[in-house]
């Protein structure tokens, strides 16, 4: 008896899976996938990009919804936990049969659903700045690369304006967007005429939160004589403490300014930045920019969660971005079809937040402005440089030896996305 | 004196075997054939994507059935388990990553992506022979098992016991997660080891491997279960149930506490190693996250949840736990931790003994009126 | 252009004048059309228009430029400049108060860091005359880090007419660090003894660079022997630095563990949900600081921390005492039991948290007092923030052990522990206490949440970063003492320090944790062990 009732109860899972599988593909609606931590130590990010997804849903279906159906958002919990980003992105594919997937922040956790998106065929948009180094045919990617971020950030502290910096402290989390980064900026600041003598490369663990010791050692680093600038990589929750002890032990951005790529409005507004004015941050966004486009945007943001004082950042805009790409490419190929979608998507533009165009090109990657934000008292930045027109994102860069002469073209004859010689060389 | 065929295998538990040969046609008979015979569009198909997910429940039981057969029966709480399962999970990684071959980014025949990238010139002489199937996998039991020996060896000796002992293990998964997160370490720091292409041979990306996966996975359990059993109801056993009740007396009744509790400790490392092993090509990734301590504590949780010192309680924990958890996440997912923190307060509060406590009380409010059904039918 | 504006700077410096004379105008038509560059096109237009500006050593400068540092400069449409103040705007040619200002006609003057930097110089020089002698010591220290042409004989001059000591022993090393550069081997020479008494690292580079050229021999050994003792001077200051920094880690864990020293230490129960206690203290700051800001006059807003200790040792005081009335009571003698309870209370309270807040962090800024530090020889700096939470934890401490020793309840809190039957037979209400000390051990991890967000995250994951920590130092202190806490806390903060900056920060933490492996291996029961049968139990 007993045993029936067991056997009762793990087949109730399998029973309530296929009952929800089949009352879904009932229903005539367009599903969104969103994969983003809602809870653990990424939340503090990735909520905020989730309430993105579904503000873009939800006005979408307030414009009408898509080839003449509703947008249904699926949200799940991943909970910062990678093996559970890969079930997770199975269970939307393969369960819920969504046509796209907004979602991932960190490198590990795209790592971990990339097999899961390849093998399904699923449609992946990801919002954030990464490494590089990769390209899928399931995957596209609207945050920077390092050519759209790091490359230009430290050119503008080599220039005149920047205060020409002849020593470097990179400063990074021990993970591998830090470390590629800083692989990069290495033979970039090698190639700059930079001896190693003069480049402090420094990796702390995640969340580390007691930097006394480090910032002592920037300090001491900088003393040498020549001017000193910072490239900090720090990942999330480690760069509050991080601010603090370099604002108390009174580094101020005009001796050693610190430029930052995962620093944007929203970490900030955690931070008391009074003592910070002058650090720099390297984005394809900033919340100050005025436009008509961004005003919009902030005010339907705002609008949207109900609260005046949330800020707005880079990866929510490559987020609307993508979004935006997606719908116009659905549009265009008349289906959510993956295949069709894929196609339609080359060469799609959207307006950026920030003035110019937004194109995605057949490397999965997107070609964006870039801007130096300086901090101001009020915690939003200053733009103080900005490229005079769009960078096209490299997937491989230049810098990195074992990259030398692969391609990521995923449009004839090359369709691939690391190779050396085109796919179909054959048919040309 | 029972012989060993009554004490193991006739004994009069037959309402164990029962259950043991139902859920054993359900995992192992049932499941497959549910995936595989009707077609997609039926109620009765079982999709794909279960499997590996079932699989990883599975998984999760064997590390929560090793827990149980150290803290159930011999009485010693390891917070740290999670580094056992994390060790065999990634010699079993270290393995599938020298599978990949020269498919990996950068084709290296000899070095993974992340080695090559870091600029390493040479394989680190910890990986050599994991290329052999063999080979890791006799890493994957006699990592976790050394690393037992020498801990619990250290620990026991010194009669560090209770919270102690708990809280050294945490330490211990703690500062293996931190150096699993190196880079230098040479085990991928934080993405750790993923992008697998297959194992012996069978595409990792196919269905067939996963259910092979998820076979081999039901199987292991089964036997490992046999196994503790086989452990708990030897002499042995009895000396370790005694140890958990009373450590002073045994010691003084002559056994050597020290040697009973390191043989319990290596062998449910060895067992979470396998756990571990088994997960990784399921799942797809391994990563120094799994050393965390809050998932060595989860695995406490699980056994608590079931029963602790049941056996079978653990592994029913685990899938009842971990089932609640994937489809609270998806159901709530903004919520579900309040079901999640409230389930585990209810079932301290209400089921002190777990689901196998409950299971035993509902069995016998109920065992009088099913007597007398049975008999009738008789 | 460059010449002649050297030759001002030098005029208008060196032309000894009253105190009262900075008040002085310069030809009106000169001031007024700096000012008008400084809104310049480019940045160099901008820089051009400060050192103008700077040269005609004109009293009227130093609001603007300071202004135009704190991003208060902004211009109206027509060109004109305005100051803004709270709200209120001002000419800035003439001071005069503008009302019929509208915010979103102006535009702000943006600044980049190279301006940031001249401003500070120009404003440092303008200042050169101050009658403080602080702002006169920074004035001669901004001049010598700019290298402006000609400082070194501007700083000669002020040498001779200064008669404080700590400013003249500034001018001289800022005049030394200058000399280094002169043709001129006897100054050379001279700046390099004077300089082989400094324990400034910039110093320590700078006798290094000029090694890097040097030829004459007699220089060359003179700079050896003073980068020598520096170098020395700095090894020690630098050990010195890292014993505080050891001390502040120490005290950071102790206040993290000092609660959990008293629900896990003195009532056995494995708190899971300490972590989130100290969380909900660090919110409770939050909120106080957030009521000040909508309530109070900004003057006091420095006093929010003040406030908050209190009010955050009732919040998690009071969560701590329901928590237990509610739920631990029910599992006394089950410690396993409470880990699983409280990990799910864990696990509800960071989802509350972050239901009411938001999972962003919140920003828990510090108060004037506790910000910045004091710069100590060799590139040192004493940070206020981690000064008072060294004492402040102290404090914490000491009143906690006059509480336990001293007071009916302490003494109560100590007979329940040790004997709970003879203790309720003696007529103490166990239940009672048992509550209260709970509710004790929550509130000090609350006080302790309040302490933490002064240097970390505000969010609802805060508590998860402590957790392992707070165990691992009860454990070593010994369970069950407050004093093995104490040590314990001091000693895994002061190695983790000294071995950070060899090892690295992951390393050094590993090395540590191995380390807590192995010492228990030595005393099985931490530093402190508490003797006797009870607890064998």
């Amino acid at each position: 008896m007993k045993l029936m009732r067991t056997i009762a109860g793990a087949g109730a899972l399998i029973a309530v899976a296929t009952a929800s599988q089949a009352a879904m593909a009932a229903e005539d609606t367009i599903k969104v996938g969103v994969l983003h931590s809602l809870s653990g130590t990424m939340a503090i990010s990735e909520t905020t990009l989730k309430d993105t997804v579904l503000m873009m849903v939800d006005d979408l279906n307030k414009k009408g919804g898509l080839l003449g159906k509703k947008v249904e958002a699926v949200v799940v919990d991943p909970a910062s936990n990678w093996p559970l980003f890969a079930e997770k992105a199975r269970e939307l594919l393969e369960k819920d049969k969504v046509a796209v997937v907004f979602g991932c922040w960190t490198s590990v956790s795209r790592k971990s659903v990339l097999p899961v998106f390849e093998q399904d065929n699923g449609l992946l948009f990801y919002p954030v700045q990464y490494e590089g180094e990769e390209s899928s045919n399931n995957v596209f990617y609207t945050g920077a690369a390092p050519n759209q971020q790091a490359i230009p950030a430290v050119e503008y502290l080599m220039s005149k304006d920047g205060g020409e910096a002849k020593r470097w402290v990179l400063e990074g989390t021990d993970y591998v967007y830090p470390r590629t980064t800083n692989k990069i900026l290495r033979a970039f600041l090698n190639s700059k005429g930079i001896a190693d003598a003069d480049i402090l490369e420094n990796y702390t663990p995640f969340g580390f939160s007691d930097w006394q010791t480090e910032v002592g050692k920037i300090k001491q680093f900088a003393a040498a004589g020549k001017k000193t600038a910072v490239v900090s990589t720090i990942n999330g929750d480690a760069n509050v403490p991080f601010y603090k002890e370099l604002a108390n032990q009174g580094i101020k951005a005009s001796d050693i300014p610190v430029v930052a790529f995962s620093v944007g409005e929203e970490e900030l507004a955690g931070i008391d930045t009074k003592n910070l004015v002058g650090h720099l941050a390297a984005w394809n966004y900033f919340e100050s920019v005025k436009t008509p486009e961004n005003d919009a945007f902030i005010k339907q943001w705002h609008a949207y969660v109900k609260n005046d004082k949330r800020t707005t950042n880079d990866p929510m805009e490559a987020t609307y971005i993508g979004f935006k790409m997606w719908t116009q490419a659905v549009l265009q190929a008349g289906t959510t079809d993956v295949n069709a979608v894929r196609q339609a998507l080359y060469g799609q533009k959207v307006k950026n937040l920030t003035g110019g165009e937004a194109v995605m090109n057949s490397n999965h990657h997107l070609s964006k402005p870039v801007m130096i934000g300086e901090i101001k008292p009020d915690g939003q930045f200053n733009v103080v440089w900005k490229t005079k027109s769009v960078i096209k994102a490299d997937a491989w860069s230049p810098f990195i030896a074992e990259d030398k002469g692969k391609v990521a073209d995923w449009t004839f004859p090359w369709a691939c996305g690391n190779c050396t010689e085109p796919k179909f060389k054959a048919y040309q | 004196m029972r012989s060993f065929a009554t004490r193991f295998l006739l004994t009069d538990d037959r309402r164990f075997w029962r259950g043991f040969a139902l859920a054993g046609a359900l995992f192992l008979v049932a499941v497959p054939l549910l995936n595989l015979l009707p077609g997609e569009g039926s109620a009765l198909h079982l999709p794909n994507y279960m499997i590996p997910l079932l699989g990883k429940y599975l998984c999760y039981a064997l590390l929560a059935l090793a827990l149980d057969l150290v803290w159930g029966y011999a009485g010693v709480l390891s917070l740290g388990h999670g580094a056992f399962f994390a060790l065999g999970g990634y010699a079993m990684g270290m393995y599938l990553m020298r599978e990949i071959g020269t498919r990996g980014v950068y084709g290296n025949p000899l070095l993974p992506d992340f080695m090559v990238f870091l600029a390493w010139k040479d394989l680190p002489w910890y990986w050599t022979g994991f290329e052999h199937f063999p080979f890791a996998a006799l890493m994957i039991v006699a990592a976790p098992s050394i690393l037992a020996l020498v801990f619990g060896w250290l620990a026991f000796r010194s009669r560090i016991t209770g919270v102690y002992l708990s809280i050294i293990t945490q330490v211990m998964t703690y500062a293996l997660m931190l150096a699993f997160f190196r880079n230098e370490m040479g085990f991928g720091g934080n993405n750790g080891l993923t992008d697998f292409k297959d194992i012996l041979g069978f595409d990792l990306a196919s269905p067939a491997t996963k259910l092979g996966l998820y076979v081999a996975t039901v199987v292991a359990l089964g036997l490992s279960l046999l196994l503790c059993r086989f452990v708990v109801a030897s002499k042995l056993g009895r000396v370790m149930m005694a140890m958990r009740d009373a450590e002073g007396r045994v010691r003084f009744l002559g056994y050597s506490v020290t040697a009973t509790k390191l043989f319990a400790f290596v062998l449910s490392a060895a067992l979470a190693g396998l756990a571990g092993a088994l997960y990784v090509p399921q799942v797809g990734i391994i990563n120094p996250s799994e050393f965390s301590p809050a998932n060595s504590i989860e695995v406490a949780i699980w056994v608590a949840v079931g029963g602790r010192g049941t056996l079978v309680g653990a592994i029913l924990g685990a899938l009842a736990v971990n089932a609640a958890k994937t489809w609270l996440t998806d159901a709530v997912p903004e919520a579900w931790l309040f079901f999640l923190g409230g389930l585990f307060i209810v079932v301290t509060i209400l089921l002190p003994d777990g689901l196998m406590g409950l299971i035993k009380r509902l069995r016998q409010t109920k065992a009088a009126p099913e007597a007398a059904v049975e008999k009738k039918h008789a | 252009m460059k010449a002649l504006r050297l030759v001002l700077v030098l005029a208008s410096i060196l032309c000894i004048r009253p105190a009262d004379a900075w008040a002085a105008d310069a030809p009106s038509g000169d001031f007024e059309s700096a000012v008008k560059a400084l809104n310049g096109d480019s940045y160099d237009d901008k820089i051009a228009a400060i050192e103008a500006l700077g040269a005609l050593a004109d009293g009227r400068a130093a609001p603007v430029l300071q202004a135009m540092l704190d991003g208060h400069l902004a211009a109206l449409p027509d060109q004109s400049l305005v100051i803004s103040e709270n709200g209120a705007y001002r000419d800035a040619l003439t001071g005069a108060i503008l009302n019929d200002v509208k915010a979103d006609d102006l535009s702000d003057i943006t600044i980049n860091n190279r301006v940031r930097g001249v401003l500070d110089g120009v404003l440092g020089q303008l200042s050169l005359k101050s009658p403080d002698p602080d702002a006169r010591r920074k004035a001669a220290q901004a001049m010598a880090d700019r290298r402006t042409p000609g400082a070194a004989e501007v700083l000669r001059a002020m040498l001779a007419g200064e008669t404080d000591a700590s400013v003249r022993s500034t001018v001289e090393a800022a005049l030394g660090t200058l000399d280094l550069l002169s043709p001129d081997r006897s100054r050379r020479l001279a700046a390099i003894a004077i300089l082989a008494g400094s324990s400034d690292p910039n110093v320590k580079g700078q006798l290094e660079r000029l090694q890097d050229g040097e030829k004459d021999p007699e220089l060359r050994k003179a700079a050896d022997k003073a980068i020598a003792s520096i170098t020395f001077r700095l090894t020690l200051i630098n050990v010195g630095a890292n014993l505080f920094q050891g001390l502040s880690l120490g005290s950071v864990l102790l206040l993290a563990a000092i609660g959990l020293a008293i629900t896990f230490g003195v009532m056995g129960v494995i708190n899971m949900a300490h972590g989130e206690m100290i969380m909900l203290g660090a919110y409770t700051a939050y909120v106080v600081q957030e009521a000040f800001v909508a309530w109070l006059p900004p003057t006091v807003i420095g006093l929010y921390l003040v406030v908050a200790v209190p009010i955050a040792f009732l919040a998690t005081g009071l969560v701590g005492i329901a928590l237990e009335r509610g739920l631990i009571r029910f599992l006394y003698g089950r410690p396993l039991e409470t880990l699983l309870s409280t990990w799910g209370i864990s696990l509800i309270l960071q989802q509350v948290v972050r239901s009411i807040f938001g999972a962003p962090n919140k920003e828990v800024a510090n108060p004037a007092w506790m910000t910045g530090g004091v710069d100590m020889t060799g590139g040192f700096t004493l940070t206020w923030n981690r000064l008072v939470i060294i004492l402040f934890c102290l404090a914490v401490l000491g009143i906690l052990a006059a509480v336990l020793r001293y007071s009916r309840f302490g003494l109560q809190m100590r007979a329940v522990a040790q004997n709970r039957p003879m203790a309720a037979a003696m007529g103490i209400r166990t239940g009672r206490v048992d509550a209260l000390t709970f509710g004790l051990g929550s509130g000090i991890a609350g006080i302790a949440g309040v302490a933490l967000s002064q240097i970390g995250n505000v969010s609802p994951n805060l508590g998860q970063g402590y957790i392992v920590d707070s165990f691992m130092v009860v454990v070593f202190g010994g369970v069950g003492s407050l004093w093995g806490t104490l040590l314990g806390a001091t000693s895994l903060g002061v190695v983790n320090k000294l071995l950070e900056p060899y090892a690295g920060a992951m390393l050094g933490k590993i090395l540590v944790l191995v380390f807590i492996i192995l010492f228990i291996q030595k005393r099985p029961r931490g530093l402190f062990a508490l003797k006797g049968r009870s607890i064998e139990g």
